[in-house]
């Protein structure tokens, strides 16, 4: 087995990471984004197993491991049973229609393309063909922020972001050193919980998770 | 030009014109099953057709030449894309006439005339079929071209038997840019041939038709006509996305002998597909016309996401 | 004396100027005065046609200086294969028109004098072939105005309804704002070739050898991209087209659609190809931009209309687009230093230049004959045409087949070598120009795909079904020198279509002279019967197999199946039942198009309103429907308001110092003086 066919395989799983990303930007549905994401986590945790093992580096299972147990398993777990507690109403709003989002989702795969291209050029890594898409992950998650009305999906538009972050710090430097990857967990794991409650909050006081009823916060002058 | 090619020129006609109704029966049979229903047979569109061709023809008293013309000019294309595009070899002396793109237009001519063919009788029904198929064929035409342009960055040519030849020569490699034209390709063969989700091939109400809305008025001899070019055209995307995506079988050199293999496999080939259209049809449902932009824009954005990955990652 | 090219062109012109004397001398016999001075038309267009072929496919460049002109400034003529082409181009559709116009114009006798049609229409078609021959900034634009002053007067030529005037009028506007431009940017060029004291350097040669720095160079690209754009109907420009070209006879339709447009195209190659030579890649990827711009928005304000000259005209806009296209990726290959790649480019725009005028000419005659036929321009009125006017209908139907890009005519030729430019540039060294250049590709995709449904529209809605309006007028066929310019259009859109090879074969010397390469070499390698645009391997079409292989199986069809013939019955329509049916419940053009009018609809300004009365009693039951449906252009509102808007506020400032008396008058004399006397001491 050649470096050769590490770097193809890499590829075709940032592909698969990219696509559900899109399949996440696109999506009506709650479950639908809440699998979604869970589907990219797993990409996600095999290409960081593969990369550590074609490189030698052996802390990357640990990483994949937790990405595996937090991202694809715990997290998604609680958000379902947040969205079945809180009776959440299933279907998601967005400010501008789908085709316009996807059209803005291509520009910015381009525009990181574009961006990206002379790392690409200097970089060694099996991984350098990744870091676009990486890059791309990162913003399709800030579009995916800006652009949904209700509040369940500004935290799955947030933890896409951090999957795209992870995703760059694999491609380009193999991975962060063992204690930040941990700390990161964590923290990530504390944002969920945290959020858990804010959503219980604001449901019990706007009856809604529509971010739009938010702006009755606003001083009326 | 050798002898022996002009035969196998007229033998894989000869197929196409066979087979595209057992085809059209084998999907029929597997939906019949899939519903628990009994099936009418794999050979029910042959005696269809049969009884067609042995029936009058009613024409409505303001019916044009156009209407007349439409079935014959129809069949016509279908039978000559069938001639270029490679289904049992490459080495077809029709093959350099057309690339991907004129293949695409000979479809899109049969759907121009067909169109008007649908608006000569002067019912509703005509006219919301025609106006119905054209925003579907505008639609998908965008995707269809990313498609074939992804397809052509790859094997670095838009014509079909160098696109077979470059698959053979061993340059198979595990690339998401044809992964992902591969499902744009599905997606808009559904959209061209009228299955669910676009279109309902068997629906008997006229609301919910596109493609059935403007054939009303056929029949006798005109709808077999056009019955059968339907099933060919169905067959003629399945062996489009085979030459492109998965064309082992085909017989790669002009001779007798690897034409029966090639014929098993695409036998074989041609009855898992059916399998997973007739999975695709029981699984999804029809949706709703002003719905089609978001799937047609999935298609494009699948497309245009492999034509992206290949420069990104290849 | 040797004959060259350009002295055959020469008389031709003459001849024209001849027919305005015929013109004026033959008023009074209104009838002999038509035939005598279109078919002097028709002569006059032919030897224009002879010295183009002539001069391309001889490779040949022949130049003549007039004595007429300013003194120290004479005209300078020159033909060389550019310009052969061109004139060709205008001297095909301008002998076609001629021969229809001596059936069409027949229909004004006894309503109104065509003297002055007659005399404008030499003028202008004299006016198209002087600019394509000019050599000098002076020449060129002597004849640009001639041509659009013309035009002016051919638009107007029904002058009795304003709205006729409004189009002119602004037509004309337009237009002198784009010739402000383009005298600007030979301003520019002549002056930086020769120094700004003198004119010595106003002809085209002294200008191609200036060097120009970058920046006078994109300024002078820029105004005359501006007023070549302005009399093309690039978008924004457009806005006089939809307006000017309804209104007009259609016979002038025919030409200003078909080959007034193309003279901006010449001018824009000329001055991009030829006088400034080299250029960076942005040039052309503005160039491109503009085009698929106006290529979709064109397309989907056609769909919109219900008018049939109306609709013809924004296909215009479309298709001078998708010209653009193939001359701005052209640009782009040529500033890569890539010729053959540039050549392709080149010669799909130049070929689609070729046959938009060949089906824009058939297609506006054949709009001429139905309206000369119903007196109606409104397709909502019409339906049923083809069993009255069963030729008409039949060309009409081979013009929207090719400008819907369909095998085997003329316009999938163009569209397909400008897909195979497109697919060739991932060639490209610039990664960025890599990715974004495909996206044009699905645009001229979805362009192409959106023709065809607008035309299935306008043919189906006009020529099948039933008349959909109340009062139904006698209607009868187009005569015979209508119907025979029309054919000859038609059978020039087959070859155009059939024998791609030899036609690209014969233009050849235009993109060697032009960037650098010959496309026949690989084009034609397999004969005439194939186009290999850049090798076997990588795309072939051919179209005569195409077409003789439909024919062959469409016969076999027909003859199998009548071997043992069914009998045929004509019935009343399938009614469903319903038994009430009339022609009101057909589709028309609104209904036509109103699913791509929804998806597309945040394009325009659109304003739909429904208005319901009920019965008395009966809330449920209407009993009248009102429907009105308005869409507008939006660039009215971004610019050309404002622009109005701004202009009525600088003239009312500037208004004020109208005092209407004499004591403010004098101040400003003597003011005037005491300023001058300071400042030239």
């Amino acid at each position: 087995m050649g470096l050769n066919i590490a770097a193809q395989i890499s590829s075709f799983l940032a592909a698969l990471v990219l696509l559900s990303a899109f399949g996440m930007l696109v999506q009506k549905r709650i479950n639908g984004l809440i699998n979604l994401f869970a589907w990219q986590g797993l990409f996600l945790s095999i290409n960081t197993a593969l990369v550590g093992y074609f490189a030698g580096k052996h802390h990357l299972y640990i990483s994949s491991l937790l990405t595996l147990s937090l991202k694809v398993v715990l997290l998604p777990y609680i958000l379902h049973v947040l969205v079945d507690r809180l009776k959440i109403r299933k279907e998601v709003e967005s400010v501008v229609n789908i085709p316009t989002t996807m059209l803005i989702g291509i520009a910015l795969v381009i525009f990181s393309y574009h961006l990206m291209a002379p790392v690409r050029e200097l970089s060694t890594l099996i991984t350098r063909s990744t870091l676009a898409i990486a890059l791309a992950t990162v913003m399709i998650g800030l579009l995916m922020m800006i652009t949904r009305k209700h509040a369940v999906t500004q935290i799955i538009g947030f933890l896409a972001l951090e999957n795209g972050l992870f995703f760059a710090a694999t491609s380009a430097t193999y991975g962060m050193p063992l204690v930040v990857e941990l700390g990161v967990a964590l923290d990530v794991l504390i944002a969920a919980f945290i959020f858990g409650i804010f959503f219980f909050h604001i449901n019990t006081a706007f009856d809604s998770l529509d971010v739009e009823q938010m702006a009755r916060l606003k001083e009326e002058d | 030009m050798k002898p022996e090619l002009v035969i196998i020129e007229f033998l894989q006609v000869a197929a196409l014109l066979g087979l595209a109704p057992a085809f059209a029966g084998w999907v029929k049979m597997l939906k019949c099953w899939s519903q628990g229903r009994t099936s009418p047979g794999l050979l029910q569109p042959y005696r269809d057709l049969a009884k067609l061709l042995s029936k009058d023809v009613v024409l409505a008293e303001n019916a044009s030449w156009i209407f007349r013309f439409t079935p014959y000019l129809v069949f016509g294309t279908a039978v000559l894309a069938g001639g270029i595009i490679p289904i049992l070899s490459i080495d077809l002396p029709l093959a350099p006439t057309a690339d991907v793109i004129v293949i695409v237009a000979l479809f899109a001519i049969a759907r121009f005339f067909t169109a008007l063919a649908g608006m000569d009788i002067g019912t509703a029904f005509g006219g919301m079929g025609s106006s119905r198929e054209m925003m579907i064929a505008s639609l998908a035409e965008p995707a269809m071209l990313m498609a074939i342009f992804t397809v052509s960055l790859a094997n670095r040519s838009t014509s079909l038997s160098q696109i077979v030849q470059v698959i053979y020569s061993g340059q198979s490699v595990i690339r998401p840019s044809l992964a992902f034209a591969f499902l744009a390709f599905v997606l808009i063969a559904l959209a061209e041939t009228g299955r669910i989700p676009v279109d309902n091939p068997a629906t008997h109400l006229e609301l919910t038709m596109v493609h059935e809305a403007m054939i009303l008025e056929y029949s006798g001899r005109h709808l077999a006509l056009v019955e059968w070019a339907g099933m060919m055209k169905l067959f003629l995307f399945v062996a489009l996305g085979i030459a492109s995506f998965a064309p082992w079988g085909i017989a790669a050199r002009g001779s007798f002998s690897a034409l029966p293999g090639a014929l098993v496999y695409m036998a074989l080939k041609l009855g898992l597909v059916g399998t997973v259209i007739v999975l695709v049809e029981t699984g999804l449902a029809k949706m709703r016309l002003f719905r089609l932009p978001e799937f047609l824009g999935a298609a494009f954005l699948l497309s245009t996401l492999g034509m992206l990955s290949y420069f990104i990652l290849d | 004396m040797n004959l060259t090219p350009v002295d055959i062109a020469g008389s031709s012109v003459l001849l024209l100027f001849l027919m305005v004397f015929v013109a004026a001398v033959l008023r009074n016999s209104q009838r002999l005065l038509i035939t005598l001075s279109f078919s002097l038309a028709s002569v006059a267009s032919l030897l224009a046609v002879a010295a183009g072929i002539w001069t391309v496919s001889g490779g040949i460049t022949s130049r003549v200086v007039l004595l007429m002109g300013l003194p120290d400034l004479p005209f300078h003529l020159n033909l060389d294969p550019l310009a052969g082409f061109f004139l060709t181009v205008v001297g095909l559709l301008s002998f076609y028109v001629s021969v229809y116009s001596i059936g069409y114009i027949r229909g004004y006798l006894g309503q109104r004098p065509v003297t002055s049609l007659i005399i404008f229409y030499a003028l202008f078609v004299a006016g198209m072939f002087m600019v394509v021959l000019a050599d000098d900034a002076l020449f060129f634009l002597v004849s640009w105005e001639i041509m659009a002053a013309a035009s002016y007067f051919l638009v107007i030529f029904e002058n009795e309804h304003i709205e006729n005037r409004r189009a002119a009028f602004l037509y004309m506007v337009v237009a002198h704002v784009g010739a402000i431009a383009i005298l600007l940017s030979f301003g520019v060029m002549a002056g930086l070739a020769g120094g700004f004291g003198s004119f010595n350097s106003y002809t085209f040669d002294a200008m191609r050898q200036a060097q120009l720095p970058i920046e006078w160079a994109t300024a002078a690209f820029l105004l005359a991209f501006l007023g070549f754009a302005a009399k093309a109907g690039v978008v924004p420009l457009h806005v006089w087209l939809p307006e000017a070209h309804p209104v007009a006879p259609s016979n002038v339709s025919a030409l200003m659609s078909g080959v007034m447009l193309k003279t901006a195209i010449y001018g824009i190659i000329r001055v991009t190809f030829d006088l400034i030579r080299d250029f960076p890649w942005w040039w052309g990827a503005f160039v491109l931009v503009l085009g698929l711009i106006s290529a979709v928005m064109g397309v989907l304000y056609a769909l919109m209309q219900h008018d049939l000259k109306r609709l013809l005209a924004y296909h215009s806009v479309e298709n001078i687009g998708i010209i653009l296209i193939g001359i701005g990726l052209a640009m782009i290959f040529r500033s890569f230093e890539m010729p053959l790649l540039a050549a392709l480019a080149l010669i799909a725009g130049l070929y689609h230049t070729m046959n938009h005028a060949m089906f824009k000419g058939l297609l506006f005659m054949g709009a001429g004959a139905v309206l000369h036929a119903t007196k109606e321009r409104n397709m909502e009125e019409m339906g049923g045409l083809i069993h009255h006017m069963p030729w008409t209908a039949a060309l009409f139907l081979i013009g929207c087949i090719s400008i819907s890009a369909l095998p085997p005519f003329n316009g999938f030729v163009s569209e397909w070598l400008t897909f195979q430019a497109f697919l060739l540039s991932p060639a490209l060294p610039s990664p960025l120009i890599r990715l974004l250049i495909p996206m044009g590709a699905a645009l001229l995709a979805l362009t192409g795909a959106l023709a065809a449904a607008c035309f299935v529209k306008a043919f189906g809605v006009t020529f099948l079904g039933h008349w959909r309006g109340h009062h139904k007028p006698h209607i009868h066929e187009a005569n015979w020198p209508m119907r025979l310019g029309m054919i000859f259009a038609a059978f020039t859109c087959l070859c155009l279509g059939v024998f791609p090879t030899l036609f690209i074969e014969w233009m050849d010397i235009i993109p060697t002279q032009l960037v650098g390469s010959k496309l026949a070499a690989s084009a034609g390698a397999y004969g005439w019967m194939w186009l290999t645009p850049v090798s076997y391997e990588r795309a072939s079409y051919s179209g005569s197999i195409v077409f003789a292989g439909i024919l062959v199986v469409v016969l076999a069809a027909y003859l199998l199946l009548h071997v043992r013939p069914g009998k045929i019955q004509r019935v009343p329509i399938w009614d469903c039942g319903f038994e009430k049916i009339n022609s009101r419940m057909q589709y028309n053009a609104t209904s036509f198009s109103m699913p791509i009018r929804r998806i597309f609809g945040h394009l325009f300004s659109i304003k739909e309103t429904v208005t319901v009365t009920p019965l008395a009693g009966h809330a449920a039951f209407p009993k009248r429907l009102h429907y009105y449906l308005r869409v507008r252009d939006r660039f009215w509102g971004w610019i050309y308001r404002p622009i109005v808007e701004l202009s009525f506020w600088v003239s009312r400032r500037v208004g004020r110092l109208q005092q209407g008396r004499i004591q403010a008058y004098l101040i400003y004399s003597f003011l005037t003086i005491i300023v001058l006397l300071v400042f030239l001491r």
